[in-house]
């Protein structure tokens, strides 16, 4: 099992220094008991992912009524109905919003980073390593603190309440830059690129022909976790944003939640809520399923160097 | 354009040299600027600027009559004696030495069992612990809120069938370990996958030698591995003191299940808020969040000084 599994996690990774490591052990000893401990620490980590499953598919009444751990009569296409008509489907609108500024900031701020840290990683330039120490500074400055002159700054600008408003401040990635430097210095071969020089190619040219290909399994790793940054951002849209069809999934579910929570006359909003949130996680689990090989691949350059 | 960005300090020592530069060469920097510039130009704009923006404001107060004015360091010192502020921030640092020990210790459990190939169904696993992350904290704070909640959460449907009470998840003193769970529920995984990666990425030949003389694969782990991830132990640690002190979308949604118990200073980040947006005192709640930068700047370079020195020991 972990013979063949781990392989496949990282065929991308430097090949020269690592020949296929697990490959060629495939006789270790395996622990029943330390399996039996990680699959237990599994199902904590499933349980709540499973519960919302089983809620999604309850009736309101049947949410309060039965037991929560296993089915009641399945209503998750009614729920699903609720969920895309309630409020005039706002919802829809609000996924839409989501899918807006995320894949907008994650593509934006990828293409920053990959530059930026490209030139730094591969250039000897005046001032470059000033620069890049003052970057990486800037990973340690809490968003959140920078969430509250930005928004007044914003508010001058008549920017508050745009789309804007969340795009701007996502698109920078001090921490993608660095990932990017780390990436692009093993990645990306300094006698590859004297030898386009030679041939006369621009700088601009080599790098849209010749690093970036192979600066790709870096670049989806920032491209995927600003995706989730943006996607999962609640605090700065929650401040931003003023009007509900501007709101992405995460603060218009939070809004839902404290509908229901408070009650009054709502009583059937809370299956809604529970579908809504089953929906809006669906995108991003599938997305980092299937881009696995990239992002670890990624990560592992980021975490030897760090 | 170029020379522009060019920073002070080596402009000075400049122009020998640059006369000495090829063609190629200056070509080459320019290259360079134009790479990073777009960069840059956000960064200065959406990091450099605010910051400034939030350390200007600090220093000034909105009166009811005379309008704002400069008070000086005022604003820092009315934080510093501040009932609500100073508790919030005891409260994150007692979370961070609670919270943050238990995380990065099973996350590095976790990244150790995997790597060391005695785990069946190691695929399967490493995925299923790293898919919290993927969930949005909102959700997931959601989820557990109701998971803990006495209405039709299954813990106190479990409890009412044995006649027990239900379980204390949302009660003042069951909150905070309530939040703990949430928090070590959401970022476990991604811990254990960064510990992971550096893990993989060790040379075998440096363990190999070891197995065949017979060390045990604990010991392996202890005296080997560790040291070697330590650089991603670091940079876990350094991100969870950020995340940490910026503590704000866990309790302000499980404050709807317990309106009573997470008050308006909760945690210091849900503090500046209501300060910034209830109270309407901006020049207040940039002086928090810039105390608040201060003391996250300065834990994270206390962690990196002493990750230094213990690498200049070894």
């Amino acid at each position: 099992m972990t013979a063949t599994a781990t392989p496949t996690t990282t065929p991308l990774a430097d090949p020269p220094r690592r020949p296929a490591r697990r490959g060629e052990e495939p006789r270790r000893r395996t622990s029943l008991l330390l399996t039996v401990v990680m699959v237990a620490c599994l199902l904590y980590f499933l349980f709540p992912l499973y519960w919302l499953v089983v809620a999604s598919t309850k009736s309101n009444a049947d949410l309060f009524s039965t037991f929560g751990l296993w089915f009641a009569d399945l209503n998750l296409l009614d729920n699903l109905r609720s969920v895309f008509t309630f409020q005039d489907g706002v919802f829809a609108r609000w996924a839409l919003n989501s899918v807006i500024y995320s894949v907008t900031s994650a593509v934006g701020a990828t293409v920053l980073a990959t530059a930026a840290g490209y030139a730094f990683a591969k250039y000897d330039f005046p001032g470059g390593k000033a620069l890049f120490s003052v970057i990486l500074g800037a990973v340690m400055v809490p968003t959140t603190a920078l969430a509250l002159p930005t928004y007044l700054l914003f508010a001058r600008a008549e920017l508050t309440d745009t789309y804007w408003a969340i795009i701007l401040p996502s698109l920078v990635s001090p921490f993608g830059v660095y990932l990017m430097r780390v990436y692009a210095a093993d990645a990306v071969d300094a006698s590859m690129l004297e030898a386009a020089r030679v041939d006369g190619a621009g700088e601009l040219r080599i790098f849209v022909t010749v690093a970036f290909r192979l600066l790709v399994p870096g670049a989806v790793t920032v491209l995927l976790f600003s995706l989730v940054a943006t996607w999962n951002n609640y605090f700065l849209p929650l401040i931003m944003l003023n009007s509900p069809d501007k709101f992405p999934l995460p603060v218009g579910l939070a809004q839902w939640q404290s509908t229901a929570a408070a009650g009054s006359g709502s009583q059937a909003l809370f299956s809604t809520v529970i579908t809504g949130s089953l929906v809006s996680v669906i995108p991003l689990v599938v997305a980092f399923l299937v881009l696995q090989r990239f992002w670890q691949t990624g990560l592992a350059a980021g975490g030897v160097k760090a | 354009m170029a020379t522009a960005t060019v920073p002070t300090p080596t402009r000075s020592a400049d122009p020998p040299r640059r006369r000495g530069l090829t063609v190629a060469k200056k070509r080459q920097y320019r290259a360079a600027y134009l790479f990073v510039l777009p960069f840059f130009v956000i960064f200065l704009a959406m990091i450099i600027v605010p910051l400034a923006y939030a350390g200007y404001l600090s220093f000034f107060r909105r009166q009811l009559i005379g309008g704002v004015s400069f008070v000086g360091f005022e604003n820092y010192a009315k934080a510093l004696t501040d009932a609500s502020f100073l508790s919030s921030v005891a409260r994150m640092a007692g979370f961070l030495v609670v919270q943050v020990p238990v995380m990065l210790g099973l996350s590095l459990f976790f990244a150790l069992a995997l790597d060391s190939g005695m785990t069946r169904l190691s695929k399967i696993i490493r995925l299923g612990i790293f898919v919290p992350y993927a969930v949005p904290s909102v959700v997931a704070a959601l989820m557990w809120g109701y998971l803990y909640g006495p209405d039709f959460g299954p813990f106190a449907q479990v409890a009412g069938l044995l006649g027990l009470p239900a379980p204390p998840f949302l009660t003042s003193t069951g909150m905070f370990f309530s939040i703990i769970n949430v928090v070590n529920w959401e970022f476990i995984g991604y811990n254990m996958i960064i510990i992971y990666a550096a893990l993989r990425s060790i040379p075998p030949e440096l363990y190999e030698a070891g197995r065949v003389d017979g060390a045990s694969e604990k010991r392996i782990a202890w005296s080997i591995k560790i040291p070697h991830v330590r650089p991603a132990l670091v940079l876990t640690v350094i991100f969870s003191v950020i995340g940490t002190f910026q503590l704000f979308n866990e309790p302000n949604l499980l404050r709807t299940v317990a309106p009573t118990v997470i008050g308006n200073a909760y945690t210091p980040n849900l503090y500046a808020y209501s300060l910034a947006f209830v109270n309407q005192d901006v020049n207040y709640a940039a002086a928090i969040a810039f105390l608040l930068g201060i003391v996250i700047m300065a834990l994270s370079y206390a962690v990196q000084l002493w990750n230094q020195r213990k690498e200049n020991r070894s």
